[in-house]
């Protein structure tokens, strides 16, 4: 079934159950569903499991979900930055569990879950201590770890323009993970600056196709 | 090797990381010091810069009205677009890295062992909060990668060690160090001297732990 597009994102967001995990595009702000995630805020779904390449910034968006006190735990790369003082101070009391990823693993990672993979093979982190524990294998000479994928329930995803059947276009460095946490999530919840008729978008330029989007709001 | 009287500056060492840069080469400068080697990049050097979020042929810094915040580099500081550039997703983005296919990278460092071991991520402090971005990714991925540095820290203890005490961003990844008091060769047989300013090699001895040798 092609994309449900939904005018509110109240609409958009609804039935996310607790205890979800919840990829969230963006890198730093360029990307980040804001709406989606203010909508989450109010949906009042708890306990969730964040992935996300940052923890929060500011008091906006990610940081105003974690403030609510909704995220278990964080899955990221990159959770201490200048304005991160919301995630700060909940790692530091104790308040929230952390997992850090290189953030190429990050993103293997959702695509081998979005492209059916069980497991791969990444030379990434050997002999650093995110390795540590790791099934490690010698390949041609080279030591690999093994790394398994990471799948949502829910994607939010932050995306440029869709058309009704749910297509999807990016805009420049605002791509970032969408595409691929696109693929990873049963749900995949798509908010976006505008909505065009079927055929409006050049087939060719088409980032995410329809099949891995379940809804779309205009915001 | 060369010798000049004084240390390099932060903007004399990004020069000299410049003159290491084959021409049109595809490198990604990371975050902080390294960053200001694209100030001593021009056109005619060909080359061209990946940022690890997502995009090639990134451009300078954005001033004034061309600030996007849809567009930005790794640091998060808004970039401009030149003509050739492409953008792709973040999985792409680490495959390229990962694959091979990046010519250089140009890391910032707490630590780097004579045997060419980077740590750049984590002090290891109890109260440290860690986070790694895609400086494991970087390590391992681009075909040459360089460390800019001082080659001392604040306290005066060196940064070029027999081992790291830090934790490891990658094993054996660097092969040249290049601080305000010399360029060095790392990870293989020893380490080698390339160039000194205002220090010489016998006074580098004095002060590293690290055996070293004349280029």
């Amino acid at each position: 079934m092609t994309a449900a597009i939904c005018d509110t994102a109240a609409e958009a967001v609804d039935g996310i159950e607790d205890g979800s995990t919840v990829l969230v595009g963006g890198f730093g702000m360029a990307g980040m569903p804001v709406q989606l995630i203010e909508a989450l805020i109010e949906q009042g779904a708890s306990d969730l499991t964040v992935v996300s390449n940052n923890a929060g910034n500011g008091d906006t968006g990610l940081a105003a979900l974690l403030a609510k006190g909704r995220v278990r735990k964080v899955i990221c790369s990159f959770p201490r930055q200048a304005d991160s003082y919301v995630f700060d101070g909940l790692y530091r009391d104790g308040n929230i569990e952390l997992e850090v990823v290189p953030q190429g693993n990050l993103a293997e990672r959702m695509r081998a879950a979005g492209a059916g993979i069980g497991a791969f093979f990444c030379p990434t982190g050997v002999g650093t201590p995110l390795a540590e524990g790791k099934e490690a294998r010698e390949i041609d000479g080279r030591t690999y770890v093994l790394e398994y994928p990471i799948r949502g329930d829910v994607a939010l995803v932050g995306a440029h323009r869709a058309d009704r059947m749910g297509n999807l276009v990016y805009r420049k460095t605002a791509r970032n993970f969408g595409p691929v946490m696109a693929t990873a999530a049963t749900t995949t919840i798509v908010q976006v600056s505008s909505v065009v008729e079927v055929g409006e978008l050049d087939p060719e330029a088409v980032v995410t196709p329809s099949i891995y989007v379940d809804r779309v709001v205009k915001v | 090797m060369t010798l000049t009287n004084t240390p390099l500056t932060r903007d004399g060492m990004a020069a000299r990381v410049a003159q290491d840069i084959p021409y049109g080469a595809y490198v990604n400068l990371g975050i902080g010091q390294p960053t200001l080697v694209a100030d001593h990049l021009d056109a005619k050097s060909g080359v061209i810069l990946h940022t690890e979020n997502g995009m090639l042929n990134m451009g300078r810094a954005a001033v004034g009205d061309e600030i996007d915040p849809d567009l930005i580099n790794a640091g998060k500081i808004p970039v401009v677009e030149p003509p050739g550039a492409a953008y792709f997703h973040q999985a792409d983005s680490f495959a390229m890295m990962r694959g091979g296919h990046l010519d250089v990278c140009v890391l910032g460092a707490f630590q780097v062992s004579a045997g060419g071991d980077l740590a750049n991520w984590h002090t290891g402090a109890p109260d440290a909060i860690p986070a790694v971005g895609g400086a494991m990714d970087l390590a391992i991925g681009a075909k040459s990668v360089f460390v800019m540095m001082t080659l001392f820290a604040k306290d005066g203890s060196p940064k070029l060690v027999p081992s790291c005490t830090y934790p490891l961003t990658g094993v054996g990844c660097v092969s040249r160090v290049y601080t305000d008091a010399a360029v060095f060769e790392v990870g293989g047989e020893g380490v080698v001297v390339v160039e000194t300013f205002g220090t010489t090699y016998d006074e580098l001895s004095d002060r590293l732990e690290v055996p070293l040798k004349k280029g």
